[in-house]
């Protein structure tokens, strides 16, 4: 299976992505001026500063040309995963419910924190244990949602570092097929830089699509 | 072009007010004579403001560059050294390590934020200037007492905030540093970014320019009226009163636009589109041009008419001054520019051609035009190497200069409440709350974050070739330099490679920044002179090359001079990441030893500062084989996996060095301190506690074991880590409320 990692002019963990998605499958960049997404059967919107995070984190991305073929990918029901910034971005975009706020410290915030997978049920978490160990890095990653929504992961009880709504950490769409959260599992593949947790994240990907194939 | 010549559009003819407007901007009279002599008039007004900047102490060097010549700065790995826009060793198989410490001291004691963020946006540029990706950033900070001092707590959150700011946004993870407190620096706080980056040898590129007829092409932001001034007015005159006032002249960074001009740099060069580059940075298009100019040995023309501006009506002497942030100037043939315009468009990063190359040869001359006119002419070297070096006037001082504070501890304090207060010091506290706030594992390479060894461990993973990875550490403690300069200043050199060998690194190249008080004063004069020579034997010792650096000076308030504070930073490299050390104790049952010829002594301790004592009092001398001999020792077990632990004994001495330990790995140790060593007293970069398997430590001096849940010092105290961890934790946070 092939990933395709969005790169927008000031994403910062794109070739992190790429590299983490690369020990999966194929992975490819792809640029955020071109419309074609290169055959990729899911999509990943990496970690950074798009576009200075100016205005509001991912305000300005989520206009950007290969966004038009992302919205219609997710659509059709093609996978795809927001990290950090990517998680942003596809609430800018209507994706996914809800809105990315200030943490509660008003501070950048870098820790390795426990994150529990609430709903193993899906195709991002279906290879996932109970419990990962994942880094968080970012100043906007308190989830908000007026609406009920479905939660995929959540800070384990003591972990929550941006005061965010009910321990949120990802949440997917209804259907399922797009996933946002603010850890980053594209920085737990190795041994060597930390845990190796976050693999089943980008494995769980290869599974079901491996799946859709057969069928 | 005469300088009476009628186009000459920008010269005054008033040169009563010019002679004025010299000192103004910094020129003293006799370094005026010496511009209207060489060029047989009046300088104007851009004339004026270019070289006001040029010979300004930022720039020209002119008080420390006969003392930086002693300092080493050959070897067999150095592939850029001194004078380019920062230093490059050879790392084998086509891979290079580029790297640099700079202070942005001024401007951050004038608008924090602002100033730290650019501080780490120059230092990048520094380094991808020369064909580098940056990998990691580190930092240095100083500042006043935060106990008493609201404004030193203001200052560091907002440096840490505009550190983080900066780091974050554009990519490259911050992965340690430094922190320290003294009064001294309530005035003039010190904030020294280092970079280090990597690239293939083949990319590198010099900034010297060359051929008449190729283009300068000027990339990145728009120039604005940021900064003007900030060179001479700023960077090289003593704080006072009024600083608000200097607002202006602190730039403003965009890590955005760094982030596009970083990538779109990087392109250019691997497409081979560029003849050389060099960022812009004090001084603007005056220094960048002119020191390309002189490198090459040619001319320049740039038409300030071609600059795109940010706003109207700037003129055209505030275009060449101008401090914007996020510029890059490079040398293009006239066939290529096309294909550069290209590139940059697709990074949407300005790129306009300003200028080009005119003569070879060593009357060349910098023209400045305005839409075709000349508004300025000036000799090359008269710009760049004809500013007056003037000889220190160094005098010892008979006591100390710095007085001692208010004791924070009881007369006759127990050992625990020693140990309690040194782990609550600010100085030695955990820096937990500061670097949470920076991105330390973006790029995917972090092997060693910070708390968990001495030094940050970048891997090399492919496709840079092998699977080595890069040590690096920051190290300068003034407090110590100011008691006795020469050991102080080479003791900092021995305890940034200690950290480095913690990790299993060998230590390659070392950059500095001087931070001292004002020059012409005799006795920073002898701090300066004494420090530098401390550098020079201890490199020469370690066998280092000094490959770039900077030099801070008049960091000097009405109290006088900071402490005199030479930061260096250090770069080495380990042969497998999988085995980098780390600091904590890891395993109940472990032998924990004392590696390398240990003397401590109380004078210029922290404890003595808690004890209200001034900075004073002969540092331990080093026995410098002896030194080395455990530098190499740990090293070497560090890589064959006999330790599981390695630290190197700094401040708060051989107690907070074992607690320190315990905490790191939340586990306790019973020690058994060596007959008649002070717990507390210090002598950095010389011994390392040490843990391992019983059999592997075998041969090492013993000093205890790894376990349980408190650490025991035989004789002395016993404490639960958990409430040694409680201190060391949370003193700073309390801080940075």
């Amino acid at each position: 299976m092939k990933f395709g990692i969005v790169r927008f002019p000031g994403s910062c963990d794109d070739v992190d992505a790429l590299d983490a998605a690369a020990r999966v499958g194929d992975a490819e960049l792809l640029w955020y001026r071109d419309r074609d997404l290169r055959g990729a059967d899911a999509i990943v919107i990496p970690g950074g500063f798009s576009y200075g995070d100016y205005l509001r984190a991912g305000a300005i991305a989520r206009f950007a040309p290969v966004m038009e073929a992302v919205i219609e990918f997710a659509a059709a029901g093609g996978l795809v995963l927001g990290i950090c910034n990517g998680f942003q971005v596809l609430c800018e975009a209507g994706l996914l419910p809800g809105a990315l706020l200030c943490n509660t410290s008003l501070r950048f915030v870098f820790r390795q924190v426990l994150v529990d997978v609430a709903d193993p049920h899906t195709p991002f978490t279906r290879a996932a244990p109970p419990r990962l160990s994942l880094p968080v890095k970012h100043a906007t990653g308190r989830y908000y949602s007026p609406e009920p929504v479905r939660v995929v992961l959540r800070y384990a009880p003591g972990e929550n570092p941006n005061g965010s709504q009910d321990e949120i950490a990802g949440v997917c769409n209804e259907a399922g097929n797009v996933l946002g959260l603010m850890p980053h599992p594209e920085h737990a593949v190795d041994p060597l830089t930390g845990s190796t947790d976050g693999l089943a994240i980008f494995e769980s990907i290869r599974a079901h699509v491996g799946d859709l194939v057969q069928a | 072009m005469s300088a009476t010549s009628s186009r000459h559009r920008g010269l005054s003819g008033d040169s009563q007010r010019n002679a004025a407007r010299h000192r103004e901007l910094g020129l003293s009279d006799h370094e005026y004579e010496l511009i209207v002599t060489r060029l047989g008039r009046e300088p104007n007004e851009v004339e004026l403001a270019m070289l006001s900047l040029m010979w300004s102490e930022h720039c020209a060097y002119k008080h420390s560059k006969r003392l930086l010549r002693r300092l080493p700065t050959d070897g067999p790995r150095v592939l850029a050294g001194p004078g380019e826009n920062a230093g490059a060793l050879d790392l084998g198989g086509d891979l290079a390590l580029v790297f640099k410490v700079e202070s942005h001291n001024h401007p951050t004691a004038v608008e924090p934020f602002q100033g730290a963020a650019t501080g780490v946006g120059g230092i990048l540029r520094d380094v991808f200037a020369l064909g580098a990706r940056p990998i990691a950033v580190l930092d240095s900070l100083r500042f006043g007492d935060p106990s008493s001092s609201e404004r030193s707590r203001y200052l560091l959150e907002q440096t840490v905030a505009g550190i983080g700011h900066y780091g974050n946004s554009i990519g490259v993870p911050t992965v340690g540093g430094e922190i320290y407190f003294d009064p001294s620096y309530e005035q003039n706080c010190l904030v020294d970014a280092m970079c280090v980056g990597l690239g293939p040898r083949r990319r590198l590129i010099r900034s010297a320019a060359a051929g008449p007829g190729n283009v300068l092409v000027l990339l990145g932001a728009l120039t604005g009226r940021d900064g003007i001034g900030g060179a001479s007015v700023l960077a090289s005159s003593e704080l006072g009163d009024g600083d608000e006032a200097k607002r202006p002249s602190v730039q403003i960074g965009d890590p955005f636009a760094e982030k596009k001009l970083l990538e779109c740099c990087l392109e250019l060069l691997d497409r081979g589109l560029l003849i050389s580059l060099q960022d812009l940075g004090a001084a603007g298009l005056t220094s960048a041009a002119s020191e390309m100019a002189s490198k090459g040995g040619v001319g320049v023309d740039i038409d300030v008419g071609s600059v795109p501006l940010r706003g109207p009506g700037m003129a055209p002497f505030e275009i060449m001054v101008s401090e914007s942030q996020e510029r890059m100037l490079c040398v293009v043939a006239p066939d290529r520019v096309a294909a550069v315009l290209d590139v940059c468009e697709r990074w949407e990063t300005l790129a306009t051609p300003v200028g080009k190359i005119t003569e070879r040869g060593a009357g060349a001359r910098f023209r400045v035009l305005d839409h075709g006119d000349s508004v300025g002419e000036l000799p090359v070297a008269l710009l760049v190497d004809e500013c007056p070096l003037y000889e220190l006037q160094p005098a010892a001082p008979q006591s100390s200069l710095y007085p001692g504070t208010a004791p924070v501890l009881s007369p006759k304090p127990a050992p625990a409440e020693i140990l309690l207060a040194l782990l609550r010091s600010p100085n030695i506290a955990s820096r937990r709350p500061v670097f949470e706030q920076y991105d330390p594992v973006v790029q995917s390479r972090t092997v060693r974050r910070p708390e968990q060894a001495d030094a940050a461990v970048l891997a090399l993973a492919p496709p840079d070739a092998g699977a080595g990875a890069i040590a690096v550490s920051i190290d300068g403690n003034g407090r110590r330099v100011a008691c006795d300069p020469r050991a102080g200043a080479a003791e900092a050199v021995f305890e940034c490679a200690a950290n480095l060998a913690c990790v299993g690194a060998e230590p390659l190249g070392l950059t500095n920044c001087l931070n001292f008080g004002n020059p012409e004063k005799p006795h920073v004069a002898w701090q300066l002179q004494e420090a530098v020579e401390g550098l020079r034997a201890a490199c020469e010792a370690l066998a280092l090359p000094v490959v770039g650096g900077n030099v801070s000076l008049y960091n000097e308030s009405p109290d006088g001079p900071i402490l005199p504070t030479p930061v260096v930073g250090i770069v080495g490299k380990l042969p497998d990441a999988a085995r980098a050390g780390q600091l904590g104790f890891a395993r109940a049952g472990d032998a924990i030893a004392l590696v390398g010829p240990f003397a401590p002594r109380r004078a210029g301790s922290e404890l003595a500062r808690l004890q209200g004592e001034a900075p004073a009092g002969a540092l331990a001398r080093k026995h410098v084989p002896a030194v080395l001999e455990a530098h190499a020792q740990v090293r070497s077990m560090v890589r064959s996996g006999a330790l599981r632990s390695a630290h190197d004994v700094a401040e708060g001495g051989l107690a907070v060095a074992v607690a320190e330990c315990c905490i790191a790995g939340g586990v306790g140790a019973r020690v058994r301190l060596p007959d008649g060593i002070d717990p507390f007293g210090e002598d950095l970069g010389s011994a390392f506690v040490v843990s391992g398997d019983p059999q592997a430590l075998a041969g090492l001096p013993l000093i205890g074991a790894v376990g349980g849940e408190r650490l025991v010092l035989d004789g002395l105290l016993e404490m639960d880590v958990e409430e040694l961890r409680e201190a060391y934790g949370g003193a700073l946070g309390q801080l940075l409320r």
